[in-house]
């Protein structure tokens, strides 16, 4: 704000400087020593101008940056209250790409869409403020034309913006076409049709460059009526100049004053145009963004106490948002701590979904689960999972070594511990390329879901919490490795744990001490 | 006038024979911008000459050609603008065309091995986005700093006639204005993204782990740690970026010291000149202005510099494909592929691809004419990679023979018509279901289609679709299953009617029994070709002939 106010000065006051030296010299026949106070005074005004704007450039770019930083803190602070159900399928890729590159794109549009908006309304007010004490007539044109052009930018703006929205379409369809076409190159090449798709490429390429031409055409016409009025009003105030000053009703320097500040007025409202384009897309992600911050998450209790007593889910059952299928049908069992749950059904039946509920990713759609007599919904989220283990069946190692992963939860942990904590779940660090001390980047591509399953299970074996949740942790597991982790679910339960099981294998079964079985007749409704 | 930040890297200069085959349309689009900005300061300059002219109260019809001329400049900028955007994009959209039919040319001869963008989806992303990107460098490189270039040199033309001193002032503030400021402008942003390079990458992999692991994380309560560890990642990066915001300020700095100053040096070697009778007093004003009024020639040319510097990162990663070698050349004089049911011979094969470890070390195997064999092993232990030998996509030590001729005597397209290959994760392209079955066999008839989807277990599915087997699948195949896409691709191989069919875990994302089902079906559907069948599980494989395994 005080950088436009700043510059709408100076822009004044060099118009001033410059009419009153040229007319000085041209008109009064002034030398270069009269009007030398006033070339300095131009020199003045020029310099402070120039550090006006790049003062304005740095602080503009360290509020863009703060902005950013904290966009992006507040998204990912907001997209783990979500959780992995909400984070689930195409939604990741896109939050993702959101947290990245698209926060990224903010920068420009706090940098320089924002203070530029600032300046395209202070420098146009101050400027035509200052031509009203000069020329009443030129006042007056400036002041008819130069709020036509945010009307008429608007008003064609409303006109091209499913053009312009059909432009982006087309060539997002496009690139999204040969992305398409080239990821399936392999496949092509394998049906030797490769050579077909080629000719193929050229008439769908040809055929969008002229339906995005034909789209241009119409949305180019809003920057045309923009230069348009622009130019022809500058044109028009200096053919009103000259006649004036030809009949002696107007001085040169008024006259070269308003010419020179004549530009300037329309010169930020058209830089608004330019920097709205760099600006369009962190516009678009500043909306992404807060759409997500506007989400709820399945649950947000504020209770940090969890009274004893036993985890009980009575007759729960889930339809997740926007499916009218029944994910889980109502299921009500008990968990108590020293006794093993082991669940099992078909696939589709709804086990993950039982686990996601109890961890909190999902509300229950029926039902309600009580720990100690009060409802998960009211318990604050991280303290309840304070108080869970959990094998996943596609776990995640966070790394960056082994050792620190299974620490996760406890970083003090010794390494005799992690190690004894790593054999106990089936998993002989000696195995591993450089014992539990293996950077998990390096296992990535080689560690099994069965190996990286079994490393989540040292986390909860080292942890000990009092209920704990485990999904199919024998899958891809062979007979040795398995009875291994079975008796590692006994021992949590010997040790005071409630457990819940996923099961497939008649072994991890026969480890429940009740079984729940959850039907898929039911799920399809 | 020289432009130093274009005449810049081997990559960029790469990709201007594309641009030079639309010269003639880009030339135009060059002129019209030149029109343009010109306008822009003829208007200035000739309303400074009116104004002038007109104090020393002249008779109006002097002045009359002046008139008409800022009228008709007022009118010609909006005009030549928008004229040189139609023209310019077309060009660069021609441009673009032809570009991507060349990558996609040159990528069809050397996928998937000759590029490692194969082996990632996220690389293949970017190489499509850095083929788009490469329009910037017609539309905000080479055009805007041809037009400003043009307009620049014009206007130091015409202050040269002028006065001749005054067209040195003018020529050495633009030409500072287009050379140094860009390349501070260029230099800040290309230093801050050389020093956050690092940062942002340990940022974004920080990202994927957290989003990936925020399951893991939330439960074992260290989703706090890690989003402070993130916030850490943001404050390193924005203290590398600060330095580079300072240096574009100094760059907006000298951007406006350069035209001002020169406004005030104009005035200085001016005014003696009026005085001495060497510059005739009309044109002062002329003069004064003319500095603000070039200002826009240049204006544009830092953005230009920036959009350089993005371009070269994207040409570099082009021309990275276009001089991809092909891994698996055709052979000069290639063997004619053999016919009939087709055996296949493997002695002391070795392989692996390109830039990977040798997975396959010293294989012999002899599957005969009509032999069902399944190939099971731990994961990395060469199952995909042998299959990719087989289907021509992999050099290879030692001796491949099919039905008795050796594999890299033939084709690569001969290869392929012999053996069809249905990799682990088969592309399904984002049109209907028969189409994506019908490439295998374009003449095939939607009946054969019907029998090679009922054949792998889809029959059900395609069924209870409204549009049957015209529904479209989305992309990527996204709505489909994973298993339905696995079987899709096993159906482009049964209608192919290869003698030699390569199934990478056919059976794969399906449960147990729906994959017997599918397993026996197939089997069934495979009568009398030669078969092999990649899998880590058992289902299907006690019907084959006879299973060895990879270790």
């Amino acid at each position: 704000m005080a950088v436009a106010a700043g510059t709408a000065v100076l822009v004044v006051a060099q118009a001033f400087c410059l009419g009153d030296a040229i007319s000085g010299v041209f008109i009064d026949g002034e030398s270069l020593s009269d009007v030398l106070p006033v070339i300095g005074l131009l020199a003045a005004i020029v310099l402070g101008r120039a550090l006006l704007s790049s003062a304005g450039d740095v602080l503009a770019q360290r509020m863009a940056t703060r902005t950013s930083r904290e966009l992006r803190a507040q998204l990912l602070a907001h997209v783990v209250r979500l959780g992995p159900v909400w984070l689930s399928g195409e939604r990741r890729g896109q939050v993702a790409t959101l947290a990245t590159r698209g926060i990224d794109s903010v920068e420009p549009y706090v940098a320089r869409y924002l203070p530029q908006l600032v300046i395209a309304v202070v420098v146009p007010i101050t400027v035509g403020f200052a031509i009203l004490t000069q020329d009443l007539l030129a006042a007056v044109l400036v002041a008819v034309t130069a709020p036509l052009i945010p009307v008429f930018m608007a008003l064609i703006g409303m006109y091209t913006q499913s053009a312009t929205a059909k432009q982006w379409s087309t060539l997002g369809v496009l690139s999204g076409h040969f992305l398409d076409v080239v990821a399936g190159l392999p496949t092509l090449k394998a049906f030797r049709r490769e050579g077909a798709q080629s000719d193929r490429m050229a008439e769908v390429d040809r055929q969008y460059r002229k339906a995005t031409m034909g789209v241009l055409r119409v949305s180019f016409l809003s920057s045309f009526a923009l230069e348009l009025l622009a130019t022809l009003s500058v044109a028009i105030i200096a053919v009103a100049i000259g006649l004036r000053l030809v009949n002696g009703e107007m001085d040169l320097r008024t006259g070269l004053v308003v010419l020179i500040l004549a530009p300037e007025v329309y010169l930020p409202i058209r830089q608004v145009g330019a920097q709205f384009h760099a600006a369009a897309d962190g516009i678009d992600a500043a909306e992404q963004v807060f759409a997500v911050l506007g989400t709820e998450p399945a649950t947000s209790g504020t209770r940090t106490d969890v009274p004893p007593g036993p985890v009980v889910v009575d007759g729960v059952s889930v339809v997740y948002p926007g499916s009218d299928l029944v994910s889980l049908a109502p299921v009500s069992l008990a968990l108590e701590p020293g006794r093993v749950v082991a669940v099992v059904g078909p696939s589709g039946a709804g086990k993950t979904t039982l686990l996601a509920a109890l961890q909190g990713f999902v509300a229950p759609s029926g039902g309600s689960i009580t720990a100690g007599g009060v409802d998960l919904r009211d318990l604050d989220p991280a303290t309840w999972r304070a108080r869970l283990g959990v094998v996943a069946q596609d776990p995640v190692l966070v790394g960056p070594t082994v050792a620190d992963d299974v620490r996760l939860r406890r970083p003090s942990a010794s390494d005799a511990e992690v190690e004894a904590a790593l054999r106990g779940a089936g998993l002989d660090p000696a195995t591993l390329p450089a014992g539990a001390a293996t950077r998990v980047g390096d296992l990535a591509s080689d560690v099994s879901a069965g190996q990286r399953r079994r490393v989540a299970l040292a986390r909860v074996l080292l942890d000990r919490p009092p209920l704990v949740l485990l999904d199919e942790p024998t899958a891809g597991l062979d007979d040795i490795a398995e009875s291994e982790v079975v008796s590692a679910v006994r021992r949590l339960a010997a040790d005071g744990s409630a457990v819940v099981v996923v099961a497939h294998r008649p072994s991890l079964v026969e480890a429940g001490d009740t079984v729940v079985e959850l039907s898929a007749a039911e799920v399809t409704s | 006038m020289s432009a130093p930040a274009v005449t810049s890297g081997s990559p960029v200069r790469r990709l201007l024979p594309w641009l030079a085959s639309y010269r003639g349309r880009l030339g135009l689009g060059i002129f019209l911008g030149f029109m343009a900005i010109g306008c822009g300061v003829a208007l200035l300059a000739t309303s400074a000459w009116l104004i002038s002219s007109a104090a020393l109260m002249p008779p109006i019809l002097t002045l009359e050609v002046a008139i008409v001329g800022v009228r008709a400049f007022g009118i010609g900028k909006g005009v030549f603008r928008y004229a040189e955007r139609i023209v310019s994009h077309d060009a660069a959209f021609r441009a673009l065309s032809k570009l991507r039919l060349a990558v996609y040319d040159r990528l069809a001869v050397v996928a998937p091995a000759g590029v490692p963008a194969y082996r990632r989806g996220d690389l293949l992303e970017r190489l499509v986005r850095d083929v788009d990107a490469t329009q910037d460098l017609p539309l905000r490189v080479v055009l805007p700093y041809a037009s400003g270039a043009l307009v620049a040199l014009a206007s130091v033309v015409l202050a040269f006639f002028i006065l001749p001193v005054a067209a040195v002032v003018l020529g050495v503030s633009l030409l500072l204005a287009a050379t140094l400021v860009p390349w501070i402008t260029a230099r800040a942003a290309a230093d801050a993204e050389r020093a956050s390079a690092p940062a942002r990458g340990a940022m974004n992999a920080d990202v994927l782990t957290l989003l990936d692991g925020v399951a893991d994380l939330s439960v074992s309560g260290a989703a706090p740690a890690w989003l402070d560890r993130l916030a850490a990642d943001d404050r390193r990066i924005d203290g590398l970026s600060a330095r580079s915001a300072r240096a574009s300020g100094l760059a907006s700095f000298l951007g406006i010291l350069l035209s001002g100053g020169a406004v005030v040096v104009m005035l200085l070697v001016a005014i003696p000149a009026v005085r001495s009778g060497e510059l005739v007093g009309v044109n002062l004003a002329v003069l004064a202005l003319l500095p603000l009024a070039t200002y826009e020639a240049v204006v544009a040319m830092p953005t230009a510099a920036l959009a350089l510097g993005r371009v070269r990162g994207s040409a570099q990663r082009v021309v990275e494909v276009l001089d991809a070698v092909d891994p698996v050349p055709d052979p000069v004089s290639p063997a004619a592929p053999p016919s009939g049911v087709v055996g296949v011979a493997l002695a002391s094969l070795s392989a692996s691809w390109p830039s990977g470890p040798r997975v396959l070390d010293g294989l012999s195997l002899d599957v005969g004419a009509g032999e069902r064999v399944g190939i099971v092993g731990a994961s990395g232990s060469g199952k995909s990679t042998l299959l990719a030998v087989l289907a021509g996509f992999l050099p290879y030590e030692g001796s491949v023979r099919l039905g008795g001729v050796e594999l890299r005597d033939m084709r690569g397209s001969d290869v392929r018509g012999v053996v069809g290959w249905c990799p682990q994760l088969p592309h399904v392209f984002d049109t209907s279901v028969v189409e994506n079955v019908r490439l295998a066999r374009p003449d095939a008839s939607d009946d054969d289609i019907r029998a090679a989807v009922d054949a792998v277990g889809l029959g059900p599915w395609i069924d209870a679709q409204p549009h049957g087997l015209s529904t479209s699948v989305g992309d990527h195949g996204a709505l489909m299953s994973a298993g339905q896409r696995q079987r899709l691709g096993v159906a482009r191989v049964l209608l192919g009617g290869h003698p030699v069919v390569l199934l990478d875990e056919p059976t794969e994302h399906l449960d147990e029994e729906t994959a017997e089902v599918v397993a026996a079906e197939l089997l069934r559907a495979l009568e009398g070709r030669t078969v092999l069948w990649v899998a880590h599980r058992p289902h299907g494989l006690a019907a084959l002939d006879r299973t060895i395994r990879l270790d």
